[in-house]
């Protein structure tokens, strides 16, 4: 569980970034922040393990201040995979790449063999295993950098913008990847601009604006607020939009993605033949 | 106090102080008389001396906490040069001799202090587009004048490349302050620890930080010359410019200042003898 009070954070050029973010993400849970440019987002994840500690306010992950322990051992709990892969790159090939983490936290070989094969397995980046990463596409370059932190298995795994440069077929590999992680009983925090990849997750929303926390709740109730959306700069997904435009006509307004609104779809194409 | 927060020490923040009004060839003749003093002196009190001349222009200029990190950032080399002076000196009889055992290890840390000390209130308080346009003013002229009397140095050098390559180069610390960070961070993320292990460990911690910086600086300058050279960079042989710098007076009376501060001063180090 992490659980952030009254965080206030402050950058050393003095731009305040956080201004009492309070959040609480239970085991399990899929989370995704969101928010305008510069809203704080990025800055609360990395409290979560412990690459910034809070200005003001704490932060506890399992019930540990994230104060009082490592970078290290918060990183073995809560795996964070950064926005730009670029930024993380820097092995001879893919495998390496994969292998790094593993050797950092101490498995041994073997394990960190049979854990490699099976995320380039699960990645479909076997054929590139032997390639050096600046020689992918940025779309398999990010594939590489989540590969990276699934293969030690951490119990909360933050993705910062997992969409960025990702193909139709990869976002939805990367959205039943996720809910296999659910599945699992791990916990998911996104970090996103991407509405329509959300909305087909259908995860708990936090908003977040000017380094606080705005609004928190199911997506289909925030993602079809559009006063609450407006004042994050979010547009809502496409078919809420259509939904929203013809609640007049008899269309429900909590519909944010395809499968549900076929089956509202249908249901009123039913009722309308009765 | 990291390398990244050593570089703060160069970034230019825009104020209105009387430094950051100054022409830029003037505040660059200034940090240059400073170093060139700093090479020449090797007594403690003249060193101290410089040291202390540039401060007063740290304090006008509104940067003293950029300039303070730069220096903290800049005492642990310091403190190695004392050290290995320290160390030859101790250990050498013949120059046991000639100084007394700390005053000239601590003159050599105080010499790097006040030219890096120099430097920083130069790159703080300069923008990097007067910088360019000083460069240009000079560097084009030199040029030609080069060429002139060299031909066959004709198209080998371009002045604005030149020009353009030294201020894409300040204009970009920023850039790579952030991204060194970010980097930092994404390693940190994957368990590097790079405050722990013997020194031999903490320098191999630095390739997963080194290697991704270097690809990207790389990556990033072809980004910029296709950007440059699909907006017709290079299509006019003779450039103008919007901005010409121009020597006002308050310029003209520090430069004579400035001169005549550096001539007593080589006057001093010829002609009288300093204590220490």
């Amino acid at each position: 569980m992490i659980e952030a009070k009254g965080v206030y954070f402050r950058y050393p050029n003095g731009v305040e970034a956080l201004r009492d973010a309070t959040i609480r993400i239970d085991d399990g849970e899929l989370v995704a922040i969101m928010g305008p440019n510069g809203a704080g987002k990025t800055t609360l994840v990395k409290h979560f393990n412990g690459l910034l500690k809070p200005t003001k306010g704490e932060v506890f992950v399992d019930g540990v201040n994230t104060k009082e322990v490592s970078i290290a051992s918060l990183a073995r709990k809560v795996g964070y995979v950064f926005q730009n892969p670029d930024h993380q790159l820097f092995c001879e090939s893919v495998e390496e790449e994969v292998a790094f983490a593993l050797r950092n936290f101490g498995f041994d070989e073997a394990e960190v063999e049979r854990r490699v094969t099976w995320v380039l397995e699960f990645f479909e980046l076997t054929p590139y295993k032997r390639k050096s990463p600046f020689t992918l596409s940025v779309g398999e370059r990010k594939r590489v950098t989540i590969a990276s932190i699934i293969a030690w298995n951490p119990k909360v795994i933050i993705l910062d913008e997992p969409t960025l440069g990702q193909d139709y077929f990869q976002k939805e590999k990367l959205r039943d990847f996720i809910l296999r992680l659910r599945k699992r009983g791990g916990t998911v925090v996104l970090v996103t601009h991407d509405v329509e990849f959300v909305s087909e997750l259908k995860p708990r929303i936090v908003l977040m604006a000017d380094g606080r926390v705005m609004a928190d709740g199911p997506a289909e109730s925030i993602l079809t607020d559009r006063a609450i959306l407006k004042e994050a700069s979010i547009f809502p997904p496409q078919i809420a939009q259509v939904f929203l435009e013809l609640v007049n006509v008899g269309l429900p307004k909590g519909v944010i993605n395809v499968e549900d609104a076929k089956g509202a779809l249908l249901r009123l194409l039913r009722s309308m033949r009765s | 106090m990291s390398f990244l927060d050593v570089l703060e020490g160069l970034r230019f923040k825009k104020a209105s102080s009387p430094i950051h009004k100054l022409d830029p060839r003037v505040k660059f003749a200034l940090a240059l008389s400073l170093s060139t003093l700093a090479l020449a002196f090797k007594e403690l009190l003249a060193l101290i001396a410089l040291f202390t001349a540039h401060v007063p222009l740290i304090l006008l200029g509104g940067v003293i906490r950029q300039w303070a990190r730069m220096m903290k950032g800049a005492s642990l080399f310091a403190f190695f040069i004392f050290l290995t002076n320290f160390l030859f000196i101790h250990f050498h009889p013949g120059y046991a001799a000639l100084s007394p055992t700390f005053v000239l290890p601590i003159s050599m840390a105080l010499r790097f202090l006040t030219i890096v000390g120099a430097f920083s209130c130069f790159f703080l308080t300069t923008s990097p587009d007067d910088l360019g346009l000083a460069l240009e003013r000079h560097l084009v002229p030199f040029t030609k004048w080069l060429i002139e009397r060299v031909p066959r140095l004709k198209g080998a050098i371009d002045p604005y490349g030149l020009c353009f390559a030294f201020i894409a180069s300040v204009r970009f610390i920023p850039t790579m302050v952030e991204e060194a960070t970010s980097i930092v961070d994404a390693q940190r993320a994957r368990g590097l620890e790079l405050d722990r292990g013997g020194l031999l460990k903490r320098i191999r911690g630095y390739v997963p930080i080194l290697i991704p910086m270097v690809i990207n600086a790389l990556r990033r300058s072809d980004e910029l010359a296709e950007a440059m050279e699909s907006r017709a960079w290079g299509a006019v042989k003779e450039r103008t410019s919007l901005y010409e710098l121009r020597l006002k007076k308050g310029d003209a009376i520090v430069m004579a200042l400035t001169a005549l501060a550096f001539a007593i001063a080589v006057y001093v180090r010829i002609s009288i003898p300093i204590p220490l």
